[in-house]
């Protein structure tokens, strides 16, 4: 397959993935349970993409001073839950993450 | 429908949507070196981020493309790498289920991570009424045009960018923003946390299977709690 052809199949499936449940929910009876699971549906996927990227470091699970991104996590979990202000999670996330680089630099740690 | 309403939502949308653009640039960025140094014609790159239009699996494109992958493969890849997308499918649908399929369509392509947080947590504290919709798009055409326009940065000036910058941080951290502050009751925490540390336990699943399992586990949690509480 040629490069522009996949990128073609991979667009439609992406597509056709995201237009799914929006375009036949009418004309399917959904169950319920699966109405009300819906409501977790952003907590728990989006927890499932973050998690793992703040605590898995390299291929194993590191919560010590070698991965910074962790602590860097936890300031900035402690910001959104305070502030419920995204672009101050951001900032002080990142400036979090370049001061415990700097400081576990400067003590040889990283 | 009122057109101040209709501006009114689009702006808000545009508006909310504008913070998290700090975390797409980059990612953006991003995928325009990554592209390059994985020998894809720039123009290729380009059109990409308007074919697919979906951040890590355009990444994961670009690396299996630049590997040599089959064609059949990267395809295959790139849908179970978006399989989340079915979720948000499955969860905006009962608040677009009344508009025409062209609406429908149009809102499905805008469909991604960043303008599906924003919109579902605009949907569930206002509620559905007229021309939310708008919003919807407000906030879809604001990350499509960021990602279109941080593409070709990438393209430009990706190989520049000093790789000492933490720039892929960036993404988490919105992610982080949108999620906590709306774990306000037992159940979402819980589901939260559950498909968290699934997640964890299930990283090295390939093709990022496991963050569907954790998913599922997370959602069932939230369900169970739910239930025993009411």
């Amino acid at each position: 397959m040629s490069l522009w052809l996949t990128m073609l199949a991979a667009g439609l499936a992406t597509f056709a993935t995201r237009l799914s449940f929006i375009y036949f929910l009418d004309k399917l009876r959904l169950p319920d349970w699966f109405r009300r699971g819906l409501r977790f549906v952003p907590a728990a996927v989006l927890s499932a993409l973050i998690l793992p990227g703040l605590v898995v470091h390299g291929s194993a699970i590191d919560l010590g001073p070698h991965n910074p991104e962790f602590w860097a996590g936890l300031v900035a979990i402690g910001v959104a839950w305070r502030t419920k202000n995204v672009l101050l999670t951001i900032l002080i996330g990142m400036v979090a993450l370049l001061l415990l680089r700097a400081l576990l630099g400067h003590f040889g740690l990283l | 429908m009122d057109p101040t309403t209709r501006s009114g939502e689009f702006w808000r949308g545009v508006r909310d949507e504008a913070p998290i653009l700090l975390g797409v640039v980059p990612f953006g960025l991003i995928f325009g070196a990554l592209a390059l140094h994985a020998r894809l014609p720039a123009p290729a790159a380009q059109a990409m981020s308007a074919v697919v239009f979906a951040g890590s699996s355009q990444i994961v494109f670009a690396q299996l493309a630049g590997a040599g992958a089959a064609g059949a493969v990267i395809v295959l890849v790139v849908c179970v790498v978006n399989l989340r997308h079915a979720l948000y499918s499955a969860s905006l649908a009962p608040f677009v289920r009344s508009l025409s399929p062209a609406w429908k369509l149009l809102l499905a392509y805008l469909l991604t991570d960043e303008a599906y947080a924003v919109t579902i947590t605009h949907y569930q504290r206002a509620g559905e009424g007229p021309g939310r919709h708008w919003y919807f798009l407000g906030a879809g055409l604001t990350l499509w045009s960021a990602w279109q326009l941080s593409t070709a940065a990438g393209l430009f000036v990706g190989a520049q960018i000093p790789a000492s910058w933490p720039l892929d941080f960036v993404l988490p951290l919105t992610f982080i923003a949108l999620v906590v502050p709306a774990l306000r009751d037992r159940a979402s925490l819980a589901a939260a946390l559950v498909a968290g540390l699934s997640g964890v336990a299930a990283v090295n699943f390939p093709y990022k299977t496991g963050l569907l399992l954790a998913a599922a586990v997370g959602i069932l949690t939230g369900l169970a709690l739910e239930r025993r509480q009411a």
